[in-house]
């Protein structure tokens, strides 16, 4: 057994995670910088930060992660950060010529109290930041919240770039998340099918699912530029796909630029699609076309044929809380059962939210966020009432190994598969998605498990 | 192609040189230039090369910190000992099973904490009021759960500012369970200026707290450690079963699928041989300091090397028994090896590599490679010392500046009880005189021929030049510059991690790597990167639909 040592019985912990369900918040930072167009992300700690970043982002992704280090010193960590700073931004300039560097924090530089707009401000009156060229910046404290936190920080720095010049633009922000790059590309293409103008960030659409065609191209075609983040402040209204990553950025631009906003739930599954299109049609004033109509038919198609295999089937589910939301009210629609729920990220409203999607099983959720919430717990549950399959990212495989339970991995990061990148799991045609992955989990044990004189050829 | 066999090389070392280092601020360029030196023949010796120093803030660095190389690359890969790390989330999450490092917990009752990964998650109240309290309940809590050996601490960065002593929380708990040692390791990552510190502090705790508590001896008659080998892709496998073969006993790996008991009952072997010198060197010293035990270098990787090595060890212990069979296993393993070097051989000969890797295997790799017939044209350390380059002869003159001042050097003597030296002195010279010395490693320098490019700690910006200029048939580095590389249309391989596959030490790790190579070299892929309209774009002739 690959967790040998992890009891059934749960015992009290208030002081020890093990296997967390999280990790910390500049790697979100770094993702979301790289939905900028031209951007080098900037790690203001030591090295290994930057490195370990870099490392999860590349194995996830399959793709070049270029970020800069400050490549602290124990000299740095006792007289501060900003010489390091300073001299980084020069290098980086000179060297790598970005069109914008966005720097993160980490817990080493949050400690010392680095002050980032100063030390930035220094920079600029100095010299050192080319005309034309920014440098933004975001704290992500790694002792606060989660990689969820530190994403949504870096999309709150980028909205706070905005211009509010009191000309209307007629766009529509749509803040889409922490999605994978084929789910901002989808968001896009839905959206151009309702033809609403928008201005999706970030969107790493391009960047993170490039070619190899012979060139290396350090600042890929894709990325929100940063002169379409400057007019967010003078857009019809923002979609802000999703409470923990997006809500924060939103609500910056409604009250630095008047720019009304909504918070949605990720478009996910059947029911937040619909109430994403609703609300982009709604906002923008236009009709839904029949090209969307299809593919909805088409995904309500796919659950009628199906119904009999996700019906009454019990899922364990962790990730992050935006996700497992939006997830969990997909499989309640299909008559799946989520039965337990774990994301390492704090926030009592989603233990309260995954209950009220949960609320008309004939049981109650186990359900946790935060503090204690790990995988160590999680898979304690499932020893105790187990689960037919299991739906998170690659860690998952231990446990599903363990106890032999299939597993769809959906989440971040993903190390050992692929796909991600390149088809989405949000809208209609994400959903199809979803629902084959299941499918395939689920068949595929069928098919292993049956016994010959019951083994179908149909199904 | 950008080499001929034995010829010069198309390109021009010292244009490279020049071409890496115009972009730079000029202050950078200065500090690079004495980090890059073209090999030349000489007859003083390696030409002088600076390194371990501090990466420029700003570069895009291929280095990593102490945490990393003390929690993810020495104690990572023991099996039975708890690592808690003190600290916010991530260095536990990204340190969890990243590194390949393969275990054999298949004994009955066996322990494997591998798979897990144990954190205090500080949080900010923790960082403001200190986290010695929670470390301290994390500590009891792992104890209660799960009754390890050992439970070992480790300090991510704001450990050291905020001030928690978790040396002395160790030491506390250590007393109160009575049947568990519990150290810590002081390895936050801003200290030093790479993994290289890491290395260090973990492996003085592991000397200091762990080395000498068993004294019981092992059975066998030839009885050695393996020193810094990782069992990176099962390497340490390979390894053991050449050992195992040839009659020869591995107390304890430093650390690849490495136990608590194996670190406790190193002193009870009668030579140390080290692999990777970079991160073991001085526990070798120490070792031999302490309870008389010599050391040799060594080097599993590549056939010849192996079977060099394996004759190194028999003409230690000097006993005609183990010669002959060392000499009959070598032979038994050799024909298998020929045969693929025979059939990948006509589709590698002459091709050329590039190895950027943390320590020793920019060296030890070359040989492999040559074992193919292709040559290493340019290569460097991540975070090696100058003496990893130039050879031991040079550590006297090493000059000691504020990073590496901070690393402790541990004041070892010989042990009352435990030293016994075993070999006599004139033994030991008399090995030498016969072409074995002891602790002996002249480096990666004088094995590169003259004309290629040695680079400290590179850079992505010096990469992308290198693979422009130089256009090597394969590139040899790590995780975060494999897709980059790859971009441009040359394969590169994972030599931190080995990307997949493995092990490549030993006699069939040397088959793997053969058919590795000749796969990712000779791959049908680097053929697809243009549309046939992108190499033919003019229009010549038009269809005419009938």
């Amino acid at each position: 057994m690959l967790l040998r040592h992890t009891p059934k019985e749960i015992g009290e912990r208030g002081a020890l995670t093990i296997n967390p369900a999280k990790t910390c918040q500049p790697i979100g930072a770094m993702y979301a910088a790289l939905g900028i167009h031209g951007c080098l992300p900037h790690s203001h700690g030591s090295q290994g930060c930057c490195a370990y970043h870099r490392s999860t982002l590349t194995r996830h992704y399959k793709e070049p992660i270029s970020a800069a280090t400050s490549s602290f010193t124990e000299g740095s960590s006792v007289f501060g950060g900003q010489a390091n700073l300073l001299q980084a931004i020069e290098t980086i300039f000179t060297v790598y010529d970005p069109e914008v560097i966005a720097v993160h924090t980490t817990c080493l530089s949050e400690t010392i109290g680095d002050d980032l707009p100063q030390i930035i401000d220094k920079a600029d009156k100095a010299g050192k930041i080319p005309p034309g060229r920014r440098v933004i910046y975001a704290n992500t404290p790694s002792y606060v919240g989660s990689h969820v936190t530190g994403f949504s920080n870096m999309v709150k720095g980028m909205a706070a770039t905005a211009n509010c010049t009191g000309k209307k633009n007629g766009k529509v922000n749509v803040i889409p998340g922490w999605v994978e790059p084929a789910d901002m590309e989808e968001i896009k293409r839905l959206a151009a099918l309702l033809e609403v103008e928008i201005i999706l960030f970030p969107d790493t659409a391009g960047v993170l699912n490039g070619p190899l065609d012979g060139q290396f191209q350090m600042y890929p075609p894709g990325g929100v530029t940063m002169e379409e983040l400057k007019s967010t402040g003078d857009s019809t209204g923002t979609l802000a796909l999703g409470e923990w990553c997006s809500a924060e950025a939103a609500r910056l631009l409604d009250t630095r630029c008047k720019v009304p906003c909504r918070v949605l739930e990720m478009p996910y599954g059947l029911k937040a699609t619909d109430r994403f299109v609703d609300a982009l049609r709604t906002i923008a004033g236009v009709s839904v076309g029949d090209e969307i109509n299809h593919e909805r038919g088409q995904l309500v198609d796919m659950i009628s044929d199906m119904h009999q295999y996700f019906y009454h089937k019990q899922v364990a589910l962790a990730g992050d809380p935006d996700q497992l939301i939006a997830l969990c009210e997909f499989l309640v629609s299909l008559d799946m059962w989520p039965r337990h729920v774990v994301t390492g990220t704090p926030g009592r409203a989603f233990e309260e939210r995954i209950k009220q999607i949960t609320a008309g099983l004939p049981y109650q959720v186990n359900v946790k966020a935060g503090a204690g919430a790990d995988l160590f717990l999680f898979h304690q549950w499932i020893k105790n009432q187990p689960v037919d399959l299991l739906i998170g990212n690659t860690y998952l495989k231990y446990i599903a190994r363990d106890e032999d339970i299939p597993l769809v991995r959906f989440g971040f990061p993903i190390l050992d598969r692929v796909g991600h990148q390149y088809f989405p799991s949000v809208g209609y045609k994400g959903g199809l998605r979803l629902l084959e992955k299941i499918l395939g989990a689920l068949l595929d044990r069928k098919d292993r498990d049956d016994p010959e004189q019951s083994f179908e050829l149909v199904m | 192609m950008a080499t001929k066999e034995n010829g010069p090389p198309a390109w021009d070392p010292a244009g490279l040189k020049e071409e890496m280092l115009r972009q730079y601020p000029p202050k950078v360029a200065r500090k690079r230039a004495k980090q890059m030196v073209i090999n030349q023949d000489q007859p003083s010796g390696a030409p002088e090369i600076m390194a371990n120093v501090r990466t420029i803030p700003g570069i895009i660095t291929m280095r990593g910190c102490t945490y990393a190389g003390c929690k993810g690359v020495i104690m990572g890969p023991t099996r039975d000992i708890v690592n808690i790390t003190h600290g916010p989330i991530g260095c536990g999450f990204y340190s969890w099973l990243t590194r390949r490092n393969q275990t054999d917990a298949s004994a009955p009752g066996a322990e494997n904490y591998m798979t897990y990964s144990f954190s205090t998650d500080m949080q900010d109240k923790d960082i403001i009021f200190g986290g010695e309290k929670k470390l301290e309940q994390a500590i009891s809590e792992a104890y209660d759960l799960f009754h390890p050996k050992a439970i070992a601490v480790f300090a991510t960065c704001p450990v050291g500012l905020i001030g928690d002593d978790i040396h002395a929380v160790a030491a506390r708990m250590k007393k109160q369970f009575g049947d568990c040692n519990v150290f810590a390791f002081s390895c936050e990552g801003y200290k030093g200026v790479s993994q290289s510190a890491g290395h260090h502090i973990a492996n003085n705790q592991v000397f200091r707290h762990v080395v000498g508590n068993n004294d019981e001896p092992k059975p066998g008659k030839f009885k050695i450690c393996l020193l810094g080998e990782y069992n990176i892709g099962g390497d340490g496998f390979e390894i053991d079963r050449v050992l195992n073969k040839c009659g020869i006993t591995n107390v304890a790996t430093f650390s690849g699928n490495s136990s608590y008991d194996q670190f406790a009952s190193a002193h009870t072997s009668d030579l140390n041989c080290v692999m990777c010198h970079r991160s073991i060197n001085y526990v070798a010293d120490m070792l031999e300091t302490k309870y008389g035990v010599p050391w040799i270098k060594v080097n599993f990787i590549g056939a010849g090397a192996t079977a060099k090595s394996l004759r190194k060890i028999a003409q230690y212990f000097d006993d005609p028994e183990l010669t002959a069979r060392v000499e009959a296993v070598i032979a038994e393993e050799m024909p298998a090896v020929e045969a693929v070097i025979a059939e990948v051989r006509p589709r590698t000969q002459g091709k050329t590599a590039v190895l950027f890797v943390g320590g020793p295997r920019a060296h030890h790799y070359q040989e492999l490679f040559k074992e193919m017939g292709m040559r290493t044209v340019s290569a460097g350390y991540e975070f090696a010392h100058r003496d990893d380059y130039e050879g031991r002869q040079v550590i006297p003159n090493l000059t000691v500046d504020a990073d590496s001042r901070n690393i402790e050097e541990l004041e070892v003597e010989p042990d009352p009880q435990r030293y016994r030296a075993r070999k006599a002195p004139e033994k030991i010279g008399e090995l030498a005189q016969s072409g074995l010395p002891m602790k002996d490693y002249e480096g990666l320098i004088p094995d590169m021929e003259p004309g290629s490019m040695i680079i400290d700690d590179l850079n992505q910006y010096e990469a992308e030049k290198l693979v422009e200029m130089v256009k090597p048939d394969i590139f040899c580095a790590g995780i975060k510059e494999k897709f980059s590389v790859q971009k441009m249309g040359v394969p590169l391989k994972q030599l931190h991690s080995y990307d997949s596959g493995g092990p490549y030490a030993g006699f069939k790790g040397a088959v793997n790597f053969y058919r590795e190579i000749d796969r990712l070299v000779n791959s049908k892929v680097w053929g697809y990167l243009k549309a046939p309209w992108q190499e033919n774009p003019e229009l010549s002739a038009t269809y005419v639909w009938e």
